[in-house]
Protein backbone atom coordinates (compact mmCIF):
# COMPACT_ATOMS: atom_id res chain seq x y z
CA UNK A 1 0.00 0.00 0.00
CA UNK A 2 1.17 3.53 -0.70
CA UNK A 3 1.79 5.92 2.18
CA UNK A 4 -0.73 8.49 1.07
CA UNK A 5 -4.19 8.80 2.57
CA UNK A 6 -7.14 7.94 0.34
CA UNK A 7 -10.32 9.90 0.99
CA UNK A 8 -13.67 8.94 -0.50
CA UNK A 9 -17.05 10.65 -0.30
CA UNK A 10 -20.43 9.23 -1.31
CA UNK A 11 -23.99 10.52 -1.18
CA UNK A 12 -26.29 7.79 0.10
CA UNK A 13 -29.49 8.05 -1.88
CA UNK A 14 -32.70 6.76 -0.34
CA UNK A 15 -34.93 7.17 -3.40
CA UNK A 16 -34.13 3.77 -4.81
CA UNK A 17 -33.63 0.90 -2.37
CA UNK A 18 -32.11 -1.26 -5.10
CA UNK A 19 -29.01 0.96 -5.29
CA UNK A 20 -28.40 0.92 -1.51
CA UNK A 21 -24.97 -0.53 -0.83
CA UNK A 22 -23.18 1.10 -3.73
CA UNK A 23 -20.97 3.19 -1.43
CA UNK A 24 -19.89 0.09 0.50
CA UNK A 25 -19.33 -1.74 -2.75
CA UNK A 26 -17.11 1.10 -4.00
CA UNK A 27 -15.07 1.10 -0.79
CA UNK A 28 -14.68 -2.67 -0.96
CA UNK A 29 -13.34 -2.37 -4.50
CA UNK A 30 -10.88 0.35 -3.49
CA UNK A 31 -9.60 -1.65 -0.50
CA UNK A 32 -9.16 -4.71 -2.72
CA UNK A 33 -7.22 -2.63 -5.25
CA UNK A 34 -4.99 -1.31 -2.43
CA UNK A 35 -4.18 -4.89 -1.44
CA UNK A 36 -5.68 -4.80 2.07
CA UNK A 37 -6.05 -8.18 3.84
CA UNK A 38 -9.34 -9.78 2.64
CA UNK A 39 -10.52 -10.64 6.17
CA UNK A 40 -10.19 -6.99 7.21
CA UNK A 41 -11.93 -5.89 4.00
CA UNK A 42 -14.82 -8.22 4.84
CA UNK A 43 -15.14 -6.77 8.34
CA UNK A 44 -15.14 -3.15 7.23
CA UNK A 45 -17.44 -3.89 4.25
CA UNK A 46 -20.10 -5.61 6.36
CA UNK A 47 -20.01 -2.88 9.02
CA UNK A 48 -20.20 -0.07 6.47
CA UNK A 49 -22.97 -1.80 4.53
CA UNK A 50 -25.07 -2.14 7.71
CA UNK A 51 -24.60 1.57 8.44
CA UNK A 52 -25.37 2.52 4.84
CA UNK A 53 -28.58 0.45 4.85
CA UNK A 54 -29.60 2.06 8.16
CA UNK A 55 -29.17 5.52 6.63
CA UNK A 56 -31.46 4.44 3.78
CA UNK A 57 -34.19 2.67 5.75
CA UNK A 58 -34.25 4.75 8.94
CA UNK A 59 -33.03 8.23 7.91
CA UNK A 60 -33.98 8.87 4.28
CA UNK A 61 -30.38 8.76 3.10
CA UNK A 62 -27.13 10.43 4.14
CA UNK A 63 -23.42 10.62 3.44
CA UNK A 64 -20.41 8.36 3.65
CA UNK A 65 -16.90 9.69 4.27
CA UNK A 66 -14.09 7.19 4.19
CA UNK A 67 -10.45 7.66 5.04
CA UNK A 68 -7.93 4.94 4.23
CA UNK A 69 -4.41 5.22 5.64
CA UNK A 70 -1.70 2.56 5.97
CA UNK A 71 -2.80 2.19 9.62
CA UNK A 72 -6.56 2.10 9.41
CA UNK A 73 -9.84 2.45 7.57
CA UNK A 74 -12.22 4.99 9.07
CA UNK A 75 -15.81 5.15 7.84
CA UNK A 76 -18.21 7.91 8.88
CA UNK A 77 -21.88 7.52 7.90
CA UNK A 78 -23.94 10.58 8.75
CA UNK A 79 -27.56 11.51 8.14
CA UNK A 80 -30.08 14.25 8.92
CA UNK A 81 -32.77 11.74 9.84
CA UNK A 82 -34.96 11.37 12.94
CA UNK A 83 -32.12 10.35 15.28
CA UNK A 84 -32.06 7.48 17.78
CA UNK A 85 -33.91 8.22 21.06
CA UNK A 86 -31.96 5.67 23.11
CA UNK A 87 -28.69 4.43 21.64
CA UNK A 88 -28.28 1.89 24.45
CA UNK A 89 -31.56 0.20 23.43
CA UNK A 90 -30.75 0.39 19.72
CA UNK A 91 -27.44 -1.42 20.30
CA UNK A 92 -29.22 -4.46 21.78
CA UNK A 93 -29.33 -7.46 19.42
CA UNK A 94 -32.87 -7.86 18.08
CA UNK A 95 -33.99 -4.33 18.92
CA UNK A 96 -35.67 -2.80 15.87
CA UNK A 97 -38.30 -0.25 14.91
CA UNK A 98 -38.29 -1.36 11.26
CA UNK A 99 -41.67 -1.46 9.52
CA UNK A 100 -43.14 -4.56 7.91
CA UNK A 101 -42.26 -3.07 4.54
CA UNK A 102 -38.60 -2.85 5.53
CA UNK A 103 -38.74 -6.41 6.85
CA UNK A 104 -40.12 -7.62 3.55
CA UNK A 105 -37.05 -6.07 1.93
CA UNK A 106 -34.80 -8.20 4.15
CA UNK A 107 -33.92 -5.82 6.97
CA UNK A 108 -35.17 -5.23 10.50
CA UNK A 109 -33.61 -8.10 12.44
CA UNK A 110 -32.19 -5.56 14.88
CA UNK A 111 -28.70 -6.90 14.20
CA UNK A 112 -27.17 -4.04 12.21
CA UNK A 113 -25.69 -1.99 15.05
CA UNK A 114 -24.50 -5.11 16.98
CA UNK A 115 -22.87 -6.37 13.77
CA UNK A 116 -21.07 -3.04 13.27
CA UNK A 117 -19.73 -3.31 16.82
CA UNK A 118 -18.65 -6.92 16.32
CA UNK A 119 -16.70 -6.37 13.12
CA UNK A 120 -14.92 -3.10 13.90
CA UNK A 121 -12.13 -2.22 16.34
CA UNK A 122 -13.82 1.03 17.30
CA UNK A 123 -17.40 2.20 16.87
CA UNK A 124 -18.97 5.46 17.92
CA UNK A 125 -22.68 6.37 17.66
CA UNK A 126 -23.61 10.03 17.97
CA UNK A 127 -27.31 10.76 17.60
CA UNK A 128 -29.72 13.53 18.42
CA UNK A 129 -33.49 13.23 17.99
CA UNK A 130 -34.70 15.52 15.23
CA UNK A 131 -31.14 16.33 14.09
CA UNK A 132 -29.53 13.15 12.83
CA UNK A 133 -27.11 10.32 13.41
CA UNK A 134 -23.38 9.91 12.88
CA UNK A 135 -21.78 6.48 12.99
CA UNK A 136 -17.97 6.21 13.06
CA UNK A 137 -16.41 2.84 12.31
CA UNK A 138 -12.68 2.08 12.52
CA UNK A 139 -10.77 -1.05 11.57
CA UNK A 140 -6.99 -1.08 12.14
CA UNK A 141 -4.90 -2.67 9.45
CA UNK A 142 -1.73 -3.61 11.31
CA UNK A 143 -2.90 -5.40 14.45
CA UNK B 1 -18.52 -30.55 1.55
CA UNK B 2 -20.54 -30.47 -1.66
CA UNK B 3 -19.71 -29.21 -5.10
CA UNK B 4 -22.16 -26.74 -6.63
CA UNK B 5 -23.02 -29.36 -9.27
CA UNK B 6 -24.08 -31.78 -6.48
CA UNK B 7 -26.13 -29.05 -4.79
CA UNK B 8 -27.95 -28.42 -8.08
CA UNK B 9 -28.91 -32.12 -8.22
CA UNK B 10 -29.88 -32.41 -4.54
CA UNK B 11 -32.12 -29.34 -4.64
CA UNK B 12 -33.33 -30.00 -8.17
CA UNK B 13 -32.25 -26.43 -8.82
CA UNK B 14 -31.97 -24.32 -11.92
CA UNK B 15 -28.71 -22.45 -12.57
CA UNK B 16 -29.60 -18.82 -13.31
CA UNK B 17 -26.02 -17.64 -13.67
CA UNK B 18 -22.54 -19.04 -12.99
CA UNK B 19 -22.73 -22.26 -14.99
CA UNK B 20 -18.91 -22.14 -15.12
CA UNK B 21 -18.62 -22.51 -11.31
CA UNK B 22 -20.10 -26.00 -10.91
CA UNK B 23 -16.85 -27.36 -9.42
CA UNK B 24 -16.75 -24.80 -6.60
CA UNK B 25 -16.65 -26.50 -3.18
CA UNK B 26 -19.13 -25.46 -0.50
CA UNK B 27 -18.41 -26.20 3.17
CA UNK B 28 -21.02 -24.21 5.05
CA UNK B 29 -24.48 -22.80 4.57
CA UNK B 30 -26.84 -20.17 5.80
CA UNK B 31 -30.62 -19.94 5.50
CA UNK B 32 -32.32 -16.63 6.27
CA UNK B 33 -34.73 -14.01 4.95
CA UNK B 34 -33.22 -11.17 7.00
CA UNK B 35 -29.82 -10.06 5.76
CA UNK B 36 -28.41 -8.84 9.08
CA UNK B 37 -28.93 -12.33 10.47
CA UNK B 38 -26.79 -13.57 7.59
CA UNK B 39 -24.13 -10.97 8.35
CA UNK B 40 -23.97 -11.95 12.03
CA UNK B 41 -21.99 -15.08 11.09
CA UNK B 42 -18.88 -15.07 8.99
CA UNK B 43 -18.07 -18.43 7.41
CA UNK B 44 -15.91 -19.70 4.59
CA UNK B 45 -17.09 -21.27 1.29
CA UNK B 46 -20.73 -20.52 1.93
CA UNK B 47 -24.03 -21.04 0.14
CA UNK B 48 -26.74 -18.56 1.13
CA UNK B 49 -30.30 -19.90 0.80
CA UNK B 50 -33.03 -17.27 0.96
CA UNK B 51 -36.60 -16.51 -0.05
CA UNK B 52 -35.72 -12.84 -0.50
CA UNK B 53 -35.14 -11.88 -4.13
CA UNK B 54 -34.05 -8.24 -4.17
CA UNK B 55 -30.61 -6.81 -5.11
CA UNK B 56 -29.67 -6.51 -1.42
CA UNK B 57 -29.25 -10.29 -1.29
CA UNK B 58 -26.51 -9.97 -3.90
CA UNK B 59 -25.01 -6.96 -2.06
CA UNK B 60 -24.95 -8.96 1.18
CA UNK B 61 -23.23 -11.83 -0.61
CA UNK B 62 -20.76 -9.39 -2.14
CA UNK B 63 -19.80 -7.87 1.24
CA UNK B 64 -19.40 -11.34 2.79
CA UNK B 65 -17.52 -12.90 -0.13
CA UNK B 66 -20.33 -15.44 -0.56
CA UNK B 67 -19.96 -17.02 -3.97
CA UNK B 68 -23.20 -19.02 -4.26
CA UNK B 69 -26.84 -17.97 -3.73
CA UNK B 70 -29.91 -20.16 -3.87
CA UNK B 71 -33.38 -18.65 -4.10
CA UNK B 72 -35.97 -20.95 -2.51
CA UNK B 73 -39.76 -21.52 -2.65
CA UNK B 74 -39.81 -21.03 -6.43
CA UNK B 75 -38.96 -17.33 -6.09
CA UNK B 76 -37.71 -15.85 -9.32
CA UNK B 77 -35.42 -12.81 -9.11
CA UNK B 78 -35.67 -9.96 -11.58
CA UNK B 79 -33.20 -9.54 -14.42
CA UNK B 80 -31.41 -6.74 -12.51
CA UNK B 81 -30.65 -9.11 -9.63
CA UNK B 82 -29.16 -11.73 -11.95
CA UNK B 83 -27.16 -9.06 -13.80
CA UNK B 84 -25.72 -7.74 -10.53
CA UNK B 85 -24.77 -11.27 -9.48
CA UNK B 86 -23.12 -11.88 -12.83
CA UNK B 87 -21.15 -8.67 -12.47
CA UNK B 88 -19.94 -9.75 -9.02
CA UNK B 89 -19.10 -13.29 -10.13
CA UNK B 90 -21.75 -14.80 -7.87
CA UNK B 91 -23.44 -18.07 -8.90
CA UNK B 92 -27.24 -18.04 -8.60
CA UNK B 93 -29.45 -21.11 -8.22
CA UNK B 94 -33.23 -21.34 -7.86
CA UNK B 95 -35.24 -24.20 -6.38
CA UNK B 96 -38.91 -24.95 -5.68
CA UNK B 97 -37.98 -26.32 -2.22
CA UNK B 98 -38.94 -24.27 0.84
CA UNK B 99 -36.11 -22.88 2.98
CA UNK B 100 -36.33 -25.44 5.80
CA UNK B 101 -36.28 -28.44 3.45
CA UNK B 102 -33.49 -26.86 1.43
CA UNK B 103 -31.29 -26.44 4.52
CA UNK B 104 -32.15 -29.95 5.73
CA UNK B 105 -31.21 -31.51 2.41
CA UNK B 106 -27.90 -29.66 2.25
CA UNK B 107 -27.03 -30.45 5.86
CA UNK B 108 -27.85 -34.15 5.61
CA UNK B 109 -25.85 -34.42 2.38
CA UNK B 110 -22.68 -33.04 3.92
CA UNK B 111 -22.69 -29.27 4.35
CA UNK B 112 -22.04 -29.03 8.07
CA UNK B 113 -19.52 -26.23 8.48
CA UNK B 114 -20.26 -23.84 11.29
CA UNK B 115 -19.86 -20.09 11.43
CA UNK B 116 -17.92 -18.28 14.07
CA UNK B 117 -19.81 -16.09 16.50
CA UNK B 118 -17.43 -13.31 17.54
N1 LIG C 1 -29.41 6.11 11.05
C1 LIG C 1 -30.45 5.90 11.87
N2 LIG C 1 -31.41 6.85 12.06
C2 LIG C 1 -32.44 6.63 12.90
N3 LIG C 1 -32.63 5.50 13.60
C3 LIG C 1 -31.73 4.52 13.46
C4 LIG C 1 -30.59 4.66 12.60
N4 LIG C 1 -29.86 3.53 12.68
C5 LIG C 1 -30.51 2.72 13.54
N5 LIG C 1 -31.63 3.29 14.01
C6 LIG C 1 -32.58 2.73 15.01
O1 LIG C 1 -31.93 1.70 15.72
C7 LIG C 1 -32.64 0.46 15.54
C8 LIG C 1 -31.65 -0.68 15.53
O2 LIG C 1 -30.78 -0.60 14.37
P1 LIG C 1 -30.15 -1.93 13.77
O3 LIG C 1 -29.38 -1.57 12.56
O4 LIG C 1 -29.42 -2.64 14.86
O5 LIG C 1 -31.43 -2.81 13.41
P2 LIG C 1 -32.44 -2.65 12.18
O6 LIG C 1 -31.87 -1.70 11.19
O7 LIG C 1 -33.78 -2.33 12.73
O8 LIG C 1 -32.46 -4.12 11.59
P3 LIG C 1 -31.25 -4.85 10.80
O9 LIG C 1 -30.07 -3.93 10.87
O10 LIG C 1 -31.03 -6.12 11.51
O11 LIG C 1 -31.74 -5.04 9.41
C9 LIG C 1 -33.41 0.64 14.26
O12 LIG C 1 -34.54 -0.20 14.18
C10 LIG C 1 -33.80 2.12 14.37
O13 LIG C 1 -34.89 2.30 15.25
MG1 LIG D 1 -29.91 -1.97 10.47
Amino acid sequence: MSDSTVKLHYDIDAEDFTTAGEASSGVKKTLTRLGVNPELIKRISIAMYEAEINAVIHANGGFADVEITPEMVKVVISDNGPGIPCVEDAMKPGWSTASNLVREMGFGAGMGLPNMKRYTDEMCVESEVGVGTKITLIVYLNR
Amino acid sequence: MLKVSEIVKILDAEVLTGQENMDLEIYSGCGADLMSDVMAFVKESVILCTGLVNPQVVRTAEMMDIKVLCFVRGKVPGEAVIELAKEKGITVLATQQPLFICCGLLYSNGIKGRGVWN
